[in-house]
This record gives structure tokens, C-alpha cells and sequence, in this order.
């Protein structure tokens, strides 16, 4: 497209429009790649050192592809809620709405290279790390498509290709398997880094502080990051934690306190997090977040906080609606274009729903696959040790 | 085929006689129908100083045609080893640093975490050295936080490492159990096959010279149910080294339990590279009368009682079932059918332990070949004291499983 779009120019806004009109095929998402420059919403808190800047320097293309990914992201969670509600979804589900800036913004700032390991609120970073609606739905309704094949449930997301790791269930058990990975990804030596993510919940858990320990003795690249969303469950920070700084926790270790809402702050501190990582080993970021839903399907979320303070933090500080009003403030898109974007979203996820639902349960003999990574001719039985029987293949 | 057991002193030392052969080679590849050599019943009891004797029971008449036989393959087999390979004698922490230190040369991937496995050489001196010769990157010294360092290990592992996680004492590994069951066994199930978790827990456990009930814990009995880990229980240094290979080489997480007082067994082992099956048991002693099935120390226990039940005329078949997780069916199931008589000496505790899991999966499978109920002989469900007379009294004796024999056999 030969349309070249400044960012303060408004005749570009209009010569677009027309256009817009006329082809109806595409819609005319700008590709373009000249750099914004913008300034984060409020600057970075630094524990032992040194603030990266609060100018951010980002495209018209990137803008758009985080809107993208987040109403992408907002969709699906919303669609999972109401796919619960519809008991088709069963078991726990912890829906990430809200807190899309903090996947989508790391992301930006990695490669597939770096791992990713998070706790059971996988749905979104999963996504983020490339993986498709069907998979996920698929795998929230236990059916053969599911990235998990169905196995693993709304807290054991994987993807291998693209160094994603899940996906766990006990609070806090992912952040010394992420030392783990990046433990092998020094021995590798892969110059790549690892964020092993957890919750203001799962900061109090002690495994924390002895997977940092062995990380810094070690000089690992792995970054932890808490992404505080202010409510472990149903209790607040202050109540579960003396010091809810979490991103001074690390004492020895470096910390970053950063907002998680604001997409372009995350990735800011991502890339400096990566860089601290390859050379002094460990850092700690904490991402300022917060969830819209309760901690699952089964917490309304709203008998340990009230409902002001939610539809607050939705109006002053959602991370969608803050990239919005930059494209709309720049000129990079219209109204109508970012609506546009967002029907093809819910489109979309309405179509993976549909394929979803269409898709095969797992096959009974799938109970006894995967149980041993080689076969050992082992015999597995029903409860009543007659009629099932199955050799674990 | 005739397994010879070096002979069993006093309780302190676990010295053996080197000049006996050893345990035949178990290879890999080898399909469990080569073991159908040991379907033929032999009345032949071999005793433990080589010299043959025959049953005293009505079934020796058809002994003679069949000594020639054992005696000879024997012979072939132990002259063919001494003639060409001598092998080498060595201890079982030895062993088991061989088969590390083998491994470690071939796969690159292979590493190794734990407390003091580095510069110190290891609690029992099984990392000795490997350290100076692999470096601080390979042999890592962990600070003491099993939880994180076994999450770590099984991280590392995900991403296609090799790591051999040490446990200074099994008892340790309690606080990773988060870790060994949820991310351990279950990652290649609930990512549908995505990750493998090759790694190898070991660590010594078991009830050792009054090191008090914290320090003689076995684990076994917990780690049992965890589904995707596999266990197996080194007894000599043969297996040892064999399993400590196989182990490192298996794609799946496997748990190698070693015994604190079996460290100092000495034994004559081949040179070659050999591994064993992890899922095979290992046939001690064929007899006929009746079948023991145990594992790691109490093998030793038994081989002693055994000397004096062969004095008493009875023939017992020592198992050492080495496979605790999945077990051996195929062996013992033969050895039930031979015998009919099932006694289990274990050291785990009583309730839920090793020994009940394998009475089920015995009375289920063979429950028509059984003349006896199965006798269990476990340690007591008491923590061990540190008291000796007391802790003494926690594990099974020889005179116990003497007594034991006695009475299924009546």
C-alpha cells in the first residue's frame, strides 16, 4: 500500500477513508513500520538497578497487532466464560482478562528461542506464544484437537515447537522448572533466556526463593516474573504477604516494578529484562495487573473486592482500551476500523468454537498413552480389574 | 544358568569371595523368552562354594540328566569370562560412579545435581572426582533446597537434558515430592506426549547403622503409585553400574534406590559396557520349594537364611525383583507356577509398602499356582529407633525368614 501515514498528519486519516470504502475485500490495517515514539504511563520502579527509560519506541503495525491480540485474547476468555457457564468447559478455569497486556507485551519482546512457563492461567499466554483457537478450545472441552490431545485440561497448555512450558497446576512448582529450562539453556549456551511467571499468591511459596538462590549462584538467565494482580484467590496482597514488594524480593537479585496494563511498558522491561538476564543472571519483574473475572469460574470475584474497584480499574486502566485511544489519538486507524478488527475477532473465535464442539472426545485407548515415554508392556485396570485391561503401549 | 551369590558374612562387612562368577550378563535387547533356559525345573541345588548337592526330596530322580547341563553352561560361561574378561573388581559406589562417569563420557546432555556432588565428592563418594574431570557446569553443587533443585532438574530435563538428580538421603527427596510426582510423572501425559522427563533420581535409603528414623526412611512405599515414574532397587555392584546406565539412558523419569549399607559390596564386574533392563528381576538362586521375592539389602538377609534352609534341606528360589516399578510379572509369575509358594522380604513398612502391592498383583495374576496364602516379611510400621537391639528388630532378620520358609513349606 502505497499510503504513507504520519502519525500527526489528519489528511492521511481522510484520503484513507474513502478508500477504506472502496475496497471492501481488505480492510486497510496500516503496515506501516515508522516509528512512534511514546512514553509509557508511568515510569519504572528499579530495585538495585537501573530503570530502563520510559520512551518507548513502537510503529503503527505493532499498535495494531497488539489490539489485535489482545481483543483476540479478551474474546476468548469471555467466550471460555460462557462455554463454563454452558458446562461445556469443566473443572477449574482461570480466565487471564485483563491482564492480555502482560502476554502480549512480553512476546514482543522475545523470540521463540526463550522459554515461557507459566501457572495454570495459561490460556492467553498460550496464544500469545503462537498457539491457535482451536487448540485451546478444544483442549477446554477435551477433545482430540486439544493441544494436549485433550489430557490436560484448561492448566496444562503446551507447546513444545515454540518453547512454551505450560501450564501448571500447583502454585508456585513452575518457577524451579523454569530455573530448570534456563539452567539447560545456559549449558546449551542458546543466548536465550527463560520468564518463569507466577502470581502475588504463589510469591509466598518458598521454592521461589531457592530456585532464585541456585539461579543467581549459578548466573542463569531466567527472569521471574509476579504478575500481581493484587488477589491470590480470595485474598488481597496486603493480607497474604508482609512485603508486597514483590520486586524487591529478590534482595540480591535486581527488580522491576512495571505496569502491567500498559502493553508497551511490558514489553520495554521485557527486552531490558532479557538483556540484564544474558549478562548478570536472574531479575525480577513485577508486573502491576489485575483480572476482571474472579481467580476461577467457580469465584465470583466479587465477595473480597467490590465491584467499584473493578469497573475502575476497567474504565481508568484496560489494556485494550488504552491502545485504542492511542490509535485513535495518532490517526492510525479509525473507529470503524477497530471495530471492524474486533467482529472479526469474536468471528473468529465463534468459528473455532463451532469446530471445537465438532471435534472427536478422545479415543478410549488414549487413557493409556503418554503414561510412560517408552513402552514397558505395563498393564493397566479398571476398578473392577476384569473387564479393562490394557497393556500401557 | 546357576546365579552364584558371594557368600554373606558377618552383617558389618559385605565382603565377597571374588572368586565365584558373577550374575550373567542381562543385555537390552535380549527378549524375555531367552530366560525360557530356566523353565526347565532344575532339582539341582548349586551351593554357594560351586560344589553341587542334590534335593533331598522325592523330585531327584530326574537330577542327573540335567546336572550336566547347569554345570557345563556354567562352566562355559564362567571359563569364557575368565579367559577373555577378567573384569575388574570394585566396590558398589565404585560401580555406580562407572556407570555415571560412562555415561556422562558418552552423552554430553548427562549432568549431574545434588548436595555436595562436586567438590566434595559426593556424601558416599559416588560423584568422587567427576567434578575436577567434567566441571562445575556438569557436577553441580546445589545449595540444600531439594524441592527447587529436583524442580529444576525435571525443568532441565524438558528441554532434553539428562540429569541425574542425587538425593543425599532419600528421605530428603520428601520435600521435592511436589515435584517428583506432579512434574515428574505426569508432564508427558498431560502435554499429550509433548515433553519427555529423562531423568534419574537416585539417593541411598533404607535403614542404616542407627542413623535415627528421619535418616532410615524408604521411600519406595510413597513413590509407588506415582503414575509415569518407573523404580528399580540396585542390590550388587553389578546392577548397580547396569541400572545406573540404563536408567540415564531411559527416556522415561526413573527413581534408582540405593541402600546406605550396600555401599561397600565388593565384586567382580565385567569391563565391557553393559547395561541391565530396568523392568527385568533378577534370579538369585533357582530352587524349587518355595519363592522369595525381595530387593535391595534384604537380598542379603535372605541369601543367608537360604544357606541355612539348604542345610535343613529345604530349596528355596531367591528373586531379586530390582524392578519395583513396573514389576517383573513375567519372572516371578514363572517362579510361582514352579514353586507355588510366594514369601516377600522387603524392608519397606508393613502397610502399603512394596511387599502389599506385590501380594495383590501376585494373588491377582497367579492366584490359581498358589499352594500357600503369600507370606509378607516387612520391616515394622514403627519409626526405626536409634537404639541398635531395637532398630535390629525393625527390619527382617534371616532367622525370620528362616521361620517363615518353614512354615509355608509345611
Amino acid at each position: 500500500m502505497a499510503l504513507s501515514r504520519f502519525a500527526s498528519s489528519s489528511r492521511s486519516g481522510s484520503l484513507l477513508k474513502p478508500l477504506s470504502s472502496a475496497i471492501s475485500l481488505r480492510r486497510p490495517i496500516s503496515t506501516d513500520t515508522t516509528p512512534i515514539t511514546l512514553e509509557t504511563s508511568v515510569p519504572f520502579t528499579a530495585h538495585q538497578c537501573e530503570a530502563p527509560s520510559r520512551t518507548v519506541q513502537t510503529t503503527a503495525n505493532e499498535l495494531l497487532t497488539f489490539f489485535r491480540d489482545m481483543a483476540l485474547m479478551r474474546r476468548m476468555e469471555i467466550a471460555a466464560d460462557s462455554l463454563y457457564k454452558a458446562k461445556l468447559i469443566r473443572g477449574f478455569c482461570h480466565l487471564y482478562d485483563g491482564q492480555e497486556a502482560v502476554a502480549v507485551g512480553m512476546e514482543a519482546a522475545l523470540t521463540k528461542k526463550d522459554c515461557i512457563i507459566t501457572a495454570y492461567r495459561d490460556h492467553c499466554t498460550f496464544m500469545a506464544r503462537g498457539g491457535t483457537l482451536l487448540e485451546v478450545f478444544a483442549e477446554l472441552m477435551g477433545r482430540q484437537a486439544g493441544c494436549s490431545r485433550g489430557k490436560g485440561g484448561s492448566m496444562h497448555f503446551y507447546k513444545k515447537d515454540s518453547n512454551f512450558y505450560g501450564g501448571h497446576g500447583i502454585v508456585g512448582a513452575q518457577v524451579p522448572l523454569g530455573c530448570g529450562l534456563a539452567f539447560a539453556q545456559k549449558y546449551s549456551k542458546d543466548e536465550a533466556v527463560t520468564f518463569a511467571l507466577y502470581g502475588d499468591g504463589a510469591a509466598n511459596q518458598g521454592q521461589l526463593f531457592e530456585a532464585l538462590n541456585i539461579s543467581a549462584l549459578w548466573d542463569l538467565p531466567a527472569i521471574l516474573v509476579c504478575e500481581n494482580n493484587h488477589y491470590g484467590m480470595g485474598t488481597a496482597e496486603w493480607r497474604a504477604a508482609k512485603s508486597p514488594a514483590y520486586y524487591k524480593r529478590g534482595d540480591y537479585a535486581p527488580g522491576l516494578k512495571v505496569d502491567g496494563m500498559d502493553v508497551l511498558a511490558v514489553k520495554q522491561a521485557c527486552t531490558f529484562a532479557k538483556e540484564h538476564a544474558l549478562k548478570n543472571g536472574p531479575i525480577i519483574l513485577e508486573m502491576d495487573t489485575y483480572r476482571y473475572h474472579g481467580h476461577s469460574m467457580s469465584d465470583p470475584g466479587s465477595t473480597y473486592r467490590t465491584r467499584d474497584e473493578i469497573t475502575g480499574v476497567r474504565q481508568e486502566r484496560d489494556p485494550i482500551e488504552r491502545i485504542r485511544k492511542l490509535i485513535l489519538s495518532h490517526d492510525l486507524a479509525t473507529e470503524k476500523e477497530l471495530k471492524d478488527i474486533e467482529k472479526e475477532v469474536r468471528k473468529e473465535v465463534d468459528d473455532a468454537i463451532a469446530q471445537a464442539k465438532e471435534n472427536p472426545v478422545p479415543e478410549s485407548s488414549e487413557l493409556f498413552t503418554n503414561v510412560y515415554a517408552k513402552g514397558l508392556g505395563v498393564e493397566s485396570f479398571g476398578a473392577d480389574r476384569k473387564e479393562v485391561r490394557a497393556t500401557l503401549p | 544358568m546357576a546365579a552364584i551369590f558371594q557368600g554373606v558374612g558377618a552383617a558389618a562387612t559385605l565382603s565377597s569371595s571374588p572368586s565365584n562368577s558373577f550374575v550373567p550378563k542381562k543385555f537390552l535387547t535380549s527378549p524375555r523368552r531367552s530366560f525360557s533356559v530356566r523353565k526347565v525345573p532344575s532339582y539341582v541345588v548349586v551351593r554357594s562354594d560351586g560344589s553341587v548337592n542334590f534335593d533331598l526330596n522325592s523330585k531327584s530322580r530326574r537330577a542327573q540328566q540335567l546336572v550336566a547341563n547347569a554345570v557345563a553352561t556354567k562352566a562355559d560361561s564362567s571359563a569364557a569370562s575368565s579367559s577373555s574378561n577378567p573384569g575388574h573388581e570394585l566396590l558398589l559406589f565404585e560401580a555406580l560412579r562407572e556407570g555415571l562417569e560412562e555415561e556422562m563420557e558418552r552423552d554430553p546432555r548427562v549432568c549431574v545435581m545434588g548436595e555436595d556432588v562436586g567438590h566434595y565428592g559426593g556424601s558416599y563418594k559416588v560423584t568422587k572426582d567427576l567434578a575436577k574431570k567434567f566441571g562445575d557446569l556438569r557436577v553441580l553443587d546445589t545449595p540444600i533446597a531439594e524441592n527447587s533443585f529436583t524442580g529444576m532438574g525435571i525443568g532441565a530435563a524438558m528441554t532434553g537434558l539428562r540429569p541425574v538428580v542425587e538425593g543425599m538421603n532419600m528421605g530428603f527427596l520428601l520435600l521435592a515430592f511436589n515435584q517428583i510426582s506432579n512434574n515428574c510423572g505426569m508432564l508427558h501425559y498431560t502435554s499429550g506426549g509433548q515433553f519427555t522427563i529423562p531423568i534419574v533420581i537416585r539417593g541411598p535409603g533404607g535403614v542404616g547403622r542407627q542413623l535415627g528414623a528421619e535418616h532410615s526412611q524408604r521411600l519406595e512405599s510413597y513413590f509407588q503409585s506415582i503414575p509415569g515414574i518407573q523404580m528399580v532397587a540396585c542390590s550388587t555392584p553389578y546392577n548397580a553400574k547396569g541400572l545406573m546406565k540404563a536408567a540415564i539412558r531411559s527416556e522415561n523419569p526413573v527413581i534408582l534406590f540405593e541402600h546406605v549399607l550396600l555401599y561397600n559390596l565388593k565384586e567382580r564386574i565385567p569391563d565391557e559396557d553393559y547395561i541391565c533392563n530396568l523392568e527385568e528381576a533378577e534370579m538369585v538362586r533357582p530352587g524349587e520349594h518355595v519363592t522369595i521375592l525381595t530387593y535391595s539389602r534384604m537380598r542379603y538377609h535372605v541369601m543367608q537364611a537360604a544357606k541355612t534352609l539348604v542345610n535343613k534341606g529345604y530349596d528355596p528360589e531367591v528373586i531379586d525383583i530390582r524392578s519395583l516399578k513396573p514389576f517383573d510379572l513375567y519372572t516371578i509369575g514363572n517362579s510361582v507356577k514352579k514353586t507355588h509358594r510366594v514369601l516377600i522380604v522387603e524392608e519397606c513398612m508393613r502397610t502399603g509398602g512394596i511387599g502389599a502391592s506385590l501380594t495383590a498383583a501376585i494373588t491377582e495374576n497367579f492366584n490359581d499356582y498358589l499352594d500357600a496364602p503369600i507370606m509378607c516379611l516387612s520391616s515394622q510400621d514403627v519409626p526405626t529407633p536409634y537404639a541398635g537391639t531395637l532398630e535390629e528388630w525393625t527390619v527382617v532378620q534371616p532367622a525370620q525368614i528362616v521361620t517363615a520358609v518353614e512354615q509355608l513349606c509345611r
